[in-house]
């Protein structure tokens, strides 16, 4: 075999391990998944096989499927909103601190130690009604009563910040970390002020960065179910909860996987947004 | 255009101090250059002038205004960065004309003073690009327009060439020095690079050690070094310990050991005393390699063996031994270089010698 032909063949022989893996974990379970959205769930509670068009018509035209997908898209963009406004100036601090970016980064990644869901759990003791601020406020007299503060549209949008904020710092640190700081001085020697040669040079050079975190917090918030279902009321749930209501609790896989087929479509549709503008390797940037 | 001067300026860091107080005048359109090796302080000190630091203490004027405490945006300064420091999501006129968009000009007189400034720097055509289409001289020369544009009171170069190639650096270095008269500006100019300061300036500071070792003319300084420093940074000196024997108004005579008596003229050996020790500098330019055999003439000659040859095309430095001293001498090469080994005579001229303090 000649030498150009081995270098060619390099790259496969590498990937193949990923490749065999991914291929036997998610393109064939994805495949299952298609092929059960197609089946019937009959009254008796087993699987008809074959090719019925009854769970896609049910997704796609019961408008409590539709509503519960549009409250799970605000959600996560307003979670998404919330996370860049309190993400960069964060990243924007670390990307440009000189002695402890380290220690920072470490603290950065210091949540990531604790389980998600362990995460979540731990605003029950903050915000419930034995938990820490009523508690606090009881005892400062500032209210005679209990707040009811849990399972809300609110605590269920702070739980997702508090799982999502890391990942949109990360990817702005990363793209604010690579814009050269003289760039700023050079603007406000021109005659800008400090603030107007950020929005001028540093902001627009890093929205690859923001635009990467938002993806992520997106996708990430929009296909939660974790979240609202420990933080969230009866009516906060959001489109993997019924994924999660008809295939563990209905034990209704046919119905369960047209339900999860929507949810990637429509979260693969945003993806495929973002590469158009953006393109995949920012995103790459920031999760290594 | 205005004048700047500085005023018992220090910085300190924490632990450290970058420039200790330090008092300098630029005239007005004049061409300065703050030269020095790394960390000498001669950054640090363009940053305060250019409002990027502030001193710890001292006062900074440009023309007859304070300016401590305005800020950057407010002082109406031309800078060029090393890196240049374009704006690369803008294209070139963007980037040129956006001290002008913060200086409310009028759109039409915009235009006028990016394309003027654009023949300045000769890039007529290449508005529409962005800076990463453009090679590193012609970013340099945006870099130079975007900071000329505005009118500035002084310009400041932070080592605008030294990211250059060699060759592109000299005719950059000549551009520079055309477009900076062309205008008049007064010019501060920072760089580690002995030539283009030698070149470029009116007026040379030569610093070390956040101290200033010496200003003057280029000639002035390189001629008469004042501290054993200078001498050795600008170009390359023998310098040699020496015991002053006698001394008159009219010239210095020092023992300089293997090298014999040497009779150097009073304003080349100032603040010399008779029987102190001191420093004899010899530039290696002016330490002339003859064949052990060539007639005498008048310069003091020395019997000397031929260690090193250092050949540069047009030029060779050579390492020379005579007993316990190693010199160094740069010569033009005349019919061939000497070789390694070879016995030779080495020329030079006591009025080309400088007599140095000891402790300076």
């Amino acid at each position: 075999m000649t030498l150009e032909k081995r270098e060619a063949r390099r790259p496969w022989l590498l990937l193949s391990p990923a490749l065999t893996t991914i291929f036997f974990l998610l393109v064939v379970p994805v495949i299952f998944v298609v092929v059960y959205s197609f089946w019937l769930r009959t009254a008796s509670g087993a699987d008809q096989p074959g090719f019925y068009l009854t769970n896609w018509a049910e997704v796609l035209t019961d408008s409590f499927y539709r509503d519960i997908l549009f409250h799970t898209l605000k959600i996560a963009t307003i979670t998404t909103v919330l996370c860049a406004i309190l993400g960069y100036p964060a990243a924007y601090f670390i990307a440009r601190s000189r002695r402890n970016k380290a220690m920072l980064l470490m603290c950065l990644m210091l949540p990531f130690w604790i389980s998600y869901i362990i995460r979540t759990m731990s605003w029950i003791n903050i915000l419930g009604v034995s938990g820490a601020l009523n508690s606090l406020l009881l005892a400062s007299g500032i209210i005679s009563e209990p707040l009811q503060l849990l399972y809300n549209e609110t605590t269920v949008i702070l739980g997702l910040i508090h799982f999502l904020l890391p990942f949109m710092i990360l990817n702005i640190y990363v793209s604010v970390e690579g814009i050269d700081e003289t760039l700023e001085d050079a603007a406000c020697s021109l005659g800008s002020t400090r603030w107007q040669s950020f929005l001028e040079v540093t902001l627009p050079l890093s929205l690859p960065g923001l635009a990467a975190g938002g993806l992520l917090c997106f996708v990430l918030g929009a296909g939660t179910y974790i979240t609202p279902l420990i933080l969230g009321g009866p009516t906060d749930a959001m489109f993997a909860n019924l994924v999660f209501e008809a295939i563990i609790t209905q034990l209704d896989w046919p119905l369960g996987s047209a339900l999860s087929l929507v949810l990637v479509a429509v979260l693969g549709a945003l993806i495929l947004i973002y590469n158009r503008f953006f393109g995949m390797s920012q995103l790459m940037k920031g999760l290594s | 255009m205005s004048s700047v001067s500085l005023r018992n300026v220090a910085k300190r860091f924490a632990g450290f101090t970058a420039v200790h107080p330090l008092v300098l005048d630029i005239p007005e359109g004049s061409f300065v250059t703050l030269l020095g090796p790394s960390g000498c302080g001669k950054t640090t000190t363009l940053r305060m002038i250019a409002g990027l630091l502030d001193p710890s203490e001292g006062e900074i004027s440009i023309g007859d205004q304070l300016v401590n405490n305005i800020p950057i945006h407010k002082r109406n300064l031309g800078i060029v960065f090393q890196n240049y420091a374009l704006f690369p999501h803008k294209t070139i006129y963007e980037n040129i004309a956006f001290g002008l968009k913060y200086r409310k000009v009028p759109a039409a007189e915009v235009e006028r003073r990016v394309k003027d400034v654009l023949d300045l720097v000769q890039l007529p055509d290449l508005g529409d690009r962005y800076p990463n289409q453009l090679s590193g001289g012609q970013q340099q020369r945006i870099a130079l327009a975007r900071s000329i544009v505005i009118n500035p009171d002084v310009l400041l170069l932070d080592e605008p060439l030294s990211a250059l190639d060699a060759n592109l650096r000299e005719d950059m270095r000549i551009e520079l020095k055309r477009i900076q008269e062309k205008i008049g500006i007064t010019t501060i100019f920072v760089t580690h690079d002995q030539s283009e300061a030698l070149a470029m300036s009116d007026k040379l500071v030569v610093m070390s050690g956040g101290r200033i070792e010496q200003v003057g003319a280029p000639k002035d300084v390189y001629d008469n070094p004042r501290s054993t420093f200078v001498a050795d940074f600008l170009g390359s000196s023998n310098i040699l310990s020496v015991r002053c024997e006698d001394a008159d108004e009219k010239r210095v005579l020092v023992n300089a050991g293997r090298l014999g008596a040497v009779s150097v003229p009073r304003e080349k050996a100032t603040d010399i005393g008779v029987d102190t020790s001191a420093k004899l500098v010899i530039r290696a330019e002016k330490l002339c390699l003859v064949p052990a055999d060539a007639a005498p003439d008048q310069r003091m000659s020395v019997e000397a063996v031929v260690e090193t040859v250092d050949y540069q095309g047009q030029a060779v430095r050579y390492f020379v031994r005579v007993g316990d001293l190693q010199l160094q001498a740069l010569n033009m090469i005349e019919d061939r270089p000497f070789n390694e080994g070879e016995a030779v005579s080495i020329r030079f001229r006591p009025q080309d010698c400088v007599v140095l303090r000891e402790d300076s």
